[in-house]
């Protein structure tokens, strides 16, 4: 049976650097439309792996196709426009406002974004368009990264990547602006592909989960199978953490109120 | 302090040439400074090396960079040719846009090295090219920072500039220099006030720019430029000279009886229908070298300087011999027209105070033999190094328990005050006749003369007017007329007299004017 070819392959990527593997020697396809989280410990190689997408990193050995293409063939710049990159830093210009901010994607292609373009984007993230003069040092951490969502949503990306996007924020907001984005791969139909070190996001967002450990892809499954006990130790004992932390908050529950 | 305000409206050529000079150091070492930081920011190497220099250079006293470059230009002469100017405004550029370097470049790569590595990241994620990251982001992020090294590099080169008139170029250190040499106070502080005044504007206004781009004011920034940029402008338009023809150039060392010497010959020139202008406070190296390459065109020079510097001769044929082959190989080495003896000498001399000579029993340079022991010898800072003190030394073995060295103006308070016991005096120091001095005498004859000459440029050798003009100074002026106008200079009381008056009365003693 013939598929469409995936948006996006790995093709036996390895990362050297000097005598470290950060990555060695991943496989696998991305397909249309996906929402992957890509889980491991610090230092598993996922945050490399993810860069070699946009070329921030090349690998010393294998390739990275998009769209059917070696992505180190494509020059940086467009293939850059057509991945939108949102990372924990978020990395805001400190000197543009927020539209200049949002609208450096398409200005650096030499296309400037309409007024209304960028409201409806700050819409999108649940921001008031108002704060489209407004200075970065004058958002919230919570905003600042909701604009980074729609500087990377700006040039009608193709592939959303991800890297750690809500490490630095508050639970509250990072569990609202998880659920925005994954309102906005539906809506946008976008492919996503999101590095996270927290288990308990990948599977409440992801329709995917891939586990890395030590430069290698151990595990590759579902939400529903990895909590089903598939995947192997690495990416159960991942597991384990939110479900133990799940299972002691019910029990709490079930004592009911604590007494005072 | 009514004085100063006298003084300060007729700085302002100085003015001009001094914000000219530093604007332009500032501008160069720019130039040089940012593109070398940018490629400092890539490599660590190049960072470490470009710091290391530019810090080196920072230890080399101002003063001796810019008389490091006269003779470096004087070597290039070989390979651009004798047009190559080797005083005034081009060394002085190049020492002190060496000297601008060092806070621009560690400024520009310190902000290059603290931006925001998430920045940097978002500039490359968006998909930024090297150049737009360069542009768009590093080099606004870094302005404000790079604009404080500006500001540090503009201070220290306006008051640094003020050094460039010991190379020929003229600066508010011309008042200066002139003030600390003739002991007029008033001067000193005129050219100090105009010089700091000008490094707080300038340090205020790129302030304002500075502002500006770190709080993304465009009003302040553009404001400021547009200051400083006017005050430039200003400064050009101040010195553009009417005249195509230039004037005749006088040069004058760093010490009284030049100044009052070049007022002489400057006032006849102008009785004569010619325009002048003065090059005050030069290095006595550099005179020489400059009315040879027609830089100035007239200086005032002695024999033994010329026989001892650039003959490079120790021994001494006598008063006239000496003369007369310095006259002969002045135009035939350089072209320079030796147009006459003045009439005195300013020579080597040691002198003593009347009651320590007087308790010592020494009346001439042989009687110090044997007691030099246990005294004082003060020299001006090159005396102890020069083939005068040699010949001193060992043609009457003197042996003396101390050499100290001072600046010419102290050395009389040091003998009043008892550290020094003897000193090397000059004859036609007013201060000799003042304090009453006994000058020893040379009965060996190891002390050469110093014959005062008027040296021409190649430039007007053959002028047959300023020769004309010129010729009655020759034999003229008496060692005592000479000391008594030095003196008048150099006198601390309501006597004083600044150099163009003491001109001036020489020019009345002297019977050149009535």
């Amino acid at each position: 049976m013939e598929t469409a070819p995936p948006l996006l392959r790995f093709d036996g990527v390895t990362c050297r650097f000097g005598e470290v593997t950060a990555v060695g020697g991943v496989t696998c396809d991305i397909a249309f439309g996906s929402f992957v989280a890509m889980v491991g410990a610090s230092g598993s190689g996922k945050s490399t792996l993810l860069k070699t997408v946009n070329t921030l990193v090349e690998p010393t050995g294998g390739r990275v196709l998009f769209g059917g293409e070696e992505v180190t063939q494509l020059k940086p710049a467009r293939l850059r426009r057509r991945v939108g990159y949102v990372f924990q830093g978020i990395g805001l210009f400190p000197h543009f406002s927020v539209a200049e901010n949002i609208a450096i994607g398409p200005r650096l292609a030499g296309e400037k974004l309409a007024r209304e373009r960028i409201a409806e984007l700050l819409e999108l993230v649940e921001l008031d368009p108002a704060y489209a003069t407004r200075m970065p040092d004058e958002l919230s951490g919570g905003q600042r990264q909701r604009v980074g969502v729609a500087r990377a949503l700006a040039g009608e990306p193709e592939l959303l990547i991800m890297d750690e996007p809500f490490g630095a924020l508050d639970p509250v907001t990072r569990d609202a602006l998880g659920r925005k984005v994954r309102e906005l791969h539906e809506r946008l139909g976008l492919t996503t592909v999101m590095v996270t070190h927290d288990m308990a996001e990948a599977l409440l967002l992801a329709d995917r989960v891939l586990v890395m450990d030590r430069g290698a892809l151990v595990a590759d499954e579902s939400p529903r199978a990895l909590l089903a006990g598939k995947g192997g130790t690495v990416a159960q004992r991942l597991v384990s953490v939110p479900r133990e932390q799940a299972e002691k908050l019910a029990a709490m529950e079930g004592l009911g109120e604590p007494r005072s | 302090m009514q004085e100063i305000w006298d003084i300060l409206p007729g700085l302002g050529d100085k003015l001009a040439a001094h914000v000219v000079l530093a604007a332009s150091a500032i501008a160069l070492a720019m130039l040089i400074a940012l593109p070398m930081a940018v490629w400092a920011g890539r490599s660590r190497t190049v960072s470490r090396i470009a710091l290391s220099l530019a810090s080196l250079v920072q230890t080399i006293p101002a003063l001796a960079l810019l008389a490091l470059f006269f003779p470096l230009l004087l070597s290039l002469r070989s390979v651009f040719g004798e047009g190559l100017p080797t005083l005034g405004f081009l060394p002085a550029l190049m020492a002190l846009t060496l000297y601008a370097l060092l806070p621009i470049l560690r400024n520009a790569v310190t902000a290059q090295a603290n931006l925001d590595e998430g920045v940097l990241k978002a500039a490359d994620g968006v998909g930024m090219t090297k150049w737009q990251k360069l542009v768009l982001v590093e080099a606004p992020l870094s302005a404000p920072f790079i604009m404080a090294g500006i500001r540090t590099a503009s201070v220290w080169t306006i008051g640094a500039a003020t050094l460039a008139t010991t190379i020929g170029q003229p600066s508010l250190g011309d008042p200066i220099f002139a003030g600390l040499q003739t002991q007029n106070w008033a001067l000193v502080l005129a050219g100090c006030l105009a010089s700091a005044g000008l490094a707080l504007a300038a340090d205020n206004l790129l302030w304002v720019i500075e502002v500006g781009l770190a709080r993304r004011k465009r009003w302040m920034t553009f404001g400021g430029m547009a200051i400083v940029v006017l005050g430039i402008c200003a400064a050009l338009w101040g010195q553009r000279t009417d005249e195509t023809e230039r004037p005749i150039v006088i040069a004058a060392k760093q010490f009284s009886e030049q100044y009052i010497l070049a007022q002489l010959i400057g006032s006849r020139l102008e009785a004569a229908g010619y325009r002048v202008e003065y090059r005050d406070g030069l290095g006595s190296a550099v005179v020489h070298s400059a009315v040879a390459s027609s830089s100035v065109d007239i200086s005032v020079d002695y024999t033994g300087t010329i026989w001892a510097n650039f003959l490079k001769r120790a021994d001494n044929p006598g008063r006239e011999a000496m003369y007369e082959t310095i006259r002969e190989w002045e135009l035939r080495e350089n072209g320079v027209k030796v147009l006459g003896r003045l009439g005195f000498e300013n020579a080597y001399a040691f002198a003593m105070r009347p009651d320590r000579a007087k308790e010592l029993g020494v009346t001439n340079l042989a009687d110090l033999v044997g007691k030099g022991g246990s005294l004082t010898v003060g020299g001006d800072p090159e005396f102890f190094e020069r083939p005068e003190w040699l010949a001193v030394r060992d043609a009457y073995g003197l042996r003396f328990g101390r050499t100290r060295n001072f600046a010419p103006t102290f050395m009389y308070d040091a003998l009043r005050s008892g550290e020094a016991d003897v000193i090397s005096a000059y004859t036609s120091d007013g201060r000799i006749a003042a304090d009453k001095l006994v000058v020893l005498a040379d009965p060996r004859g190891a002390l050469p003369s110093y014959d005062a000459l008027l040296l021409l440029s190649p430039r007007i050798a053959d002028d047959p007017g300023v020769a004309a003009a010129l010729q009655p100074l020759l034999g003229a002026i008496s060692v005592e007329a000479m000391r008594e106008a030095n003196f008048e200079v150099d006198r601390e009381d309501a006597g004083k007299l600044t150099p163009p008056q003491a001109a001036e009365q020489l020019a009345k003693r002297t019977g050149l004017e009535k």
